[in-house]
């Protein structure tokens, strides 16, 4: 069970990922080099990005703590809405934040109101504060995973023998979640494309993803866009080796899953203030979503409903996938990192070299839904491989001994052992790729035909014809769907768990 | 998962596999021109009315990423003819050597001469500056710089109206076009992605003005009966889109193309466009135009490049409008 | 019958030595400071550790180089000796099939076991809702069902109050000896072993001598068991 169907994932994703990279470069003949333009764009992406990351991080520390630590009515909405920003399609959320953050949202108006200047969120930490709204409460999850998984008999030890809680257990469970985490909200930052240019109030905000585009739509010019490409993966590299080379791996050994508190006292005042700030931070820009939308959805047209059950097949399907190809790769140790891979590569390119490779065998359109499936199933592997991958760790380390010794190998330990204590994790990869795959627009576009349209798709085309209400209506029917999948399989997950 | 995946499959085909007998036209487009509520039903249904073919619309993207598909389907493309090329795409198509000319003679009521034989106009708009009826409004970039005024425009990397943008500015300052875009930054808001995104952002009250079109206000008055939105009238003229269609040299239905191409600029077709691609029509309608389009702003100089100046002139300019906003 | 033939085992760095035959049907004491290699030794025995040379034998046939899940063998680990997602019967029933998948007859083997145990009527319950005790006697009932012979206790018990454990030591002398098997406890102290022990071997610095007869062992140490006993004191 450890061995080939690991290695038969990780080979079928790295051709999956080069194939398409491979055609692109093929295809384009020539690789020219980057111009000033480029290095400009390759400078502002490193930059804006390790920012983001930055604060993603270090804001989503103490959230995740305060969520760790304290028990309060509404905490599991909260904790699923953590998944919302990220699974949004990216200008939705971007007019969320702006109802909040823009010329004419709330805080500016709280600032009029009593005086003071307003504040323009376009620019360099504009771009920031979009990064930070869609990654923080991301890093929240993976973050509060990390904590769930001290067990609670460590935490009751600790407290017994008064040690400081934070530097024997909280410390080193961020020694070994954070790097990774870091990296991955940081290769994110790396292929933005919208938030960048739309939050960054003008071409000075230029990034990489931004020259792919332009090179892959406005000049044809696919070597270009290859080596653009190539320089994606490269950073995204460098990210993953120091993420590899900062992580430290935990042993808390494991626990016998009682539910018990894990902190005898703890200081509430300061996780109430933390948590409301978090929650704000994510409901007001949800809300504003939600507002708008709500006089949208009697105007919505017929054909929505068709795209939102295509979308809803698509994410099903996606979920399945993704479980699929990084369930065997979690197993094994080794090839993990190719997992990693689809972080770096622009969707754009991806779905260019996928088109370059199918079209001369078959009509491009016909593959619309199966390929927008595998390639979202692709998009999902890294958080699916990063939650997934320590958790199987976790569970070789605590109990792989014991499984041994009974003679559990194999299928029957992935089903006696792996399976059951992975079911709060797969739950949460189910849902997460799930949601992801609902909101997805960037692999459908070079493929849809008229019939293939997905609901973020309707979604621009309605915002593409004057149809603002409707688009808005549209948006919140997706954001709804998103959130309720993910709810389902991450509620899924959690059911049982905790006898 | 092998399972899914055959499931997958089955739903794919099942949308093909009929129509076996007719003669089925594929005609590529942008995606709001196929939309439900955008030109492509009226056209569909009047067009087999006469054809005794199936006519599909394969729809993806905007015009840019319509061509780029186009590019990388080559000669094996399904196309039979490919609508909604804008003026500023038309050098980088024709290079492509993959169209055919047209052969249609229908006079067109474009307010600049144009007589390509491959690229057929089949309805065109003036761009402007789109703000709130009872703000301010200035009519010159100059004012518009000189103003505190903010607006938010288009990237012309990855938009069409964004690159119509820049050769306005580029055909009316020629040389000072990078003086005209340092003064200009303090006035834009953001530059966003494409037209959607900026046209949303102005809705949402983050700029006094977008970049958009002189028929822009029409949509409001028509299909919102809201007359709250004005194009902005520039004394300098205002830069022109065509969009145009073109019959696809390899097409295995010559005969239905050729049809097409002459049916596109017939008045079943054209008397559609104002209200559901809301541009105005190559040709005017017999009936008029709708009386929304009455009030609109009427340039005294229509600006365009032709589609090689345009093609030769917009790295430079793209470069200088960088360099300017990136300050 | 378990023979340990010029056994050497590595590990990180530490170098265990033992030629050792160990009786069946009996517990056997392996006794000896921290660090002294009681459990690499009961490792190599149970196979998840490789010896560099010598064999392991049981009952005369050579299982050095037998996978940990087909040796004869049943081990307990100081704590992690359940499954916390597993009820305690699904626990126990590790011990007869790994696939869970039992047939009426052997459950009936897992409900006697857990009599034979204590806990009758606790099958339905998870480990977690179960107290430091219990869960010992839940590992027991699990060895006790295995068709393993051999059973090495890597003092599972030493979380436990004094009390608790010599319950749980004389448990594992009545059943576990009583239903036949061999048992190799590791323990760090000289009571335990002489409470249910009848030899044992002492490990120091990496050497195992023995085994000796529990109660004139303990009776008159040799030189090395009184510097233990000392430093114990």
């Amino acid at each position: 069970m450890r061995g080939w169907p690991g290695a038969v994932a990780a080979a079928a994703v790295a051709v999956l990922l080069f194939g398409p990279l491979l055609a692109v470069m093929a295809r384009g003949g020539s690789m020219p080099g980057l111009t000033s333009a480029d290095w400009a764009a390759v400078r502002f992406t490193v930059s804006q990005a390790l920012v983001s990351a930055v604060f993603s991080l270090g804001l989503a520390v103490p959230v995740a703590r305060a969520l760790a630590r304290q028990r309060f009515k509404g905490r599991g909405l909260l904790v699923t809405l953590l998944g919302a920003p990220f699974i949004l399609p990216v200008i939705v959320a971007v007019f969320g934040l702006l109802a909040v953050f823009g010329r004419g949202g709330v805080v500016n108006n709280l600032l009029a109101a009593v005086g003071l200047p307003t504040l323009s969120i376009y620019g360099f930490w504009g771009v920031v504060l979009g990064h930070v709204f869609f990654n923080m409460p991301l890093a929240t999850r993976f973050l509060l995973q990390g904590w769930l998984a001290i067990p609670a008999e460590r935490f009751r030890l600790a407290e017994s023998l008064r040690l400081p809680v934070f530097r024997v257990l909280e410390w080193p469970m961020l020694r070994s979640v954070g790097p990774g985490v870091f990296m991955v909200v940081f290769a994110l930052c790396l292929t933005s494309f919208a938030v960048a240019l739309t939050l960054g109030g003008g071409p000075g905000a230029t990034t990489v993803e931004l020259a792919i585009y332009q090179a892959m739509r406005f000049d044809f010019d696919l070597g270009k866009a290859a080596v653009l490409s190539l320089v994606q993966v490269g950073l995204t590299g460098m990210a993953a080796a120091a993420a590899g080379v900062l992580t430290v791996p935990e042993g808390f050994g494991a626990g016998l899953d009682r539910t018990v508190p894990r902190w005898g006292r703890s200081s509430r005042g300061l996780d109430v203030i933390v948590i409301a700030l978090a929650a704000l931070f994510l409901i007001l820009p949800l809300g504003a979503v939600v507002v708008r939308g709500l006089s949208g959805l009697t105007g919505l047209p017929a054909s929505v409903g068709w795209a939102a059950l295509r979308s809803l097949m698509v994410a099903l399907l996606a979920a399945g996938l993704t479980v699929a190809l990084a369930l065997p790769m979690a197993l094994r140790s080794r090839g993990r990192w190719i997992g990693l891979l689809p972080l770096a590569l622009s969707p754009l390119v991806l779905g260019t070299g996928v088109f370059l490779i199918a079209q001369p065998l078959v009509n491009p359109t016909r593959l619309a839904l199966p390929v927008t499936v595998v390639l979202n199933a692709l998009l999902c592997l890294p958080f699916a491989i990063r939650v997934l991958g320590p958790a199987v760790d976790g569970i070789e380390a605590g109990y792989g001994r014991l499984a041994t010794s009974v003679g559990l190998t194999g299928w029957g330990r992935l089903r006696v052992l792996l399976l059951p204590r992975l079911r709060r994790q797969i739950g949460f990869v189910a849902g997460l790729a799930a949601a992801l795959s609902m909101g997805d627009l960037g692999v459908i576009t070079l493929f849809a035909g008229q019939d293939h349209a997905t609901l973020p798709l309707v979604m621009y085309r309605l915002m593409g014809s004057y149809r603002t209400e409707a688009a808005s209506g549209a948006a919140l029917l997706l954001l709804a769907l998103s959130l309720a999948l993910f709810w389902v399989f991450d509620r899924g997950g959690r059911v049982d768990v905790d006898a | 998962m092998i399972r899914s995946l055959g499931y997958v499959a089955g739903l794919c085909f099942c949308a093909t596999g009929a129509a076996a007998q007719t003669p089925v036209l594929t005609i590529y487009t942008y995606d709001s021109f196929a939309a439900e509520w955008g030109p492509g039903p009226a056209v569909e249904k009047a067009f087999e009315a006469v054809c005794g073919c199936d006519l599909q619309f394969v729809s993806t993207g905007d015009g840019a990423a319509l061509l780029a598909r186009v590019q990388l389907e080559g000669a094996r493309t399904d196309a039979d003819v490919v609508l909604g090329l804008d003026t500023n795409l038309v050098a980088r198509a024709r290079a492509t050597g993959l169209f055919a000319p047209h052969g249609v003679t229908t006079t067109l009521n474009l307010p600049v001469a144009w007589d390509d034989p491959v690229f057929l106009p089949f309805d065109w708009g003036y761009f402007a500056f789109v703000g709130n009826a009872d703000a301010p409004q200035v009519h010159s970039f100059k004012e518009l710089a000189a103003s505190d005024i903010k607006v938010v425009i288009e990237d012309p990397r990855s938009s069409t109206p964004g690159l119509g943008l820049l050769l306005w500015v580029k055909e009316v300052y020629g040389d000072q076009a990078a003086q005209i875009w340092a003064d200009l930054a303090d006035n834009i808001v953001t530059v966003t992605p494409g037209w959607d995104e900026a046209y949303g952002l102005f809705l949402n009250g983050e700029a006094d003005a977008v970049l958009s079109y002189t028929t822009s206000p029409a949509y409001h008055l028509i299909a919102e009966n809201d007359a709250s939105k004005v194009a902005w009238s520039f004394d300098e003229g205002h830069y022109m889109q065509v969009e145009v269609a073109a019959k696809v040299a390899g097409t295995d239905q010559p005969a239905l193309a050729d049809q097409f191409m002459a049916f596109l600029v017939s008045d079943g077709v054209q008397s559609v466009i104002p209200e559901t691609n809301w541009m105005y029509p190559a040709v005017t309608p017999v009936a008029g135009l709708p009386d929304g389009f009455s009030g609109l702003v009427q340039p005294e100089q229509s600006l365009i490049l032709s589609p090689d100046d345009a093609a030769a002139m917009a790295p430079a300019a793209i470069e200088e409008w960088r360099a300017a906003l990136s300050r | 019958m378990l023979t340990l033939e010029k056994v050497r085992v590595s590990q990180d760095g530490f170098d265990m030595a033992a030629d050792l035959v160990l009786g069946a049907g009996q517990i056997t004491a392996l006794i000896g400071p921290s660090g002294a290699g009681k459990s690499t030794l009961l490792a190599a025995v149970a196979g998840f550790v490789q010896v560099a040379s010598g064999r392991v034998l049981w009952d005369g046939s050579d299982i050095t180089d037998l996978p940990p899940g087909n040796r004869p063998v049943s081990i307990l680990f100081q704590d992690n000796n359940l499954f916390p997602h597993l009820t305690v019967s699904q626990n126990v029933g590790l011990g007869l099939r790994p696939s869970l998948r039992l047939s009426t007859d052997e459950k009936g083997r897992v409900e006697a076991a857990l009599g034979r145990v204590g806990l009758a009527g606790f099958g339905g319950r998870k480990p977690g809702q179960l107290s430091g005790g219990q869960a010992s006697r839940a590992a027991l009932a699990r060895v006790l069902v295995a068709n393993r012979p051999l059973v090495l206790l890597d003092e599972p018990f030493a979380a436990l109050g004094p009390g608790l454990r010599e319950e749980m030591l004389d448990l594992v002398r009545d059943i576990l000896i009583g239903a036949g098997k061999t048992v190799i406890l590791v323990t760090h102290d000289p009571g335990d072993a002489r409470r249910v022990a009848a030899e044992t071997v002492l490990i120091w610095e990496g050497r195992a001598e023995g085994p000796y007869q529990t109660g004139p062992l303990f009776d008159d140490p040799p030189e090395a068991l009184k510097t233990y006993l000392g430093q114990g004191r």
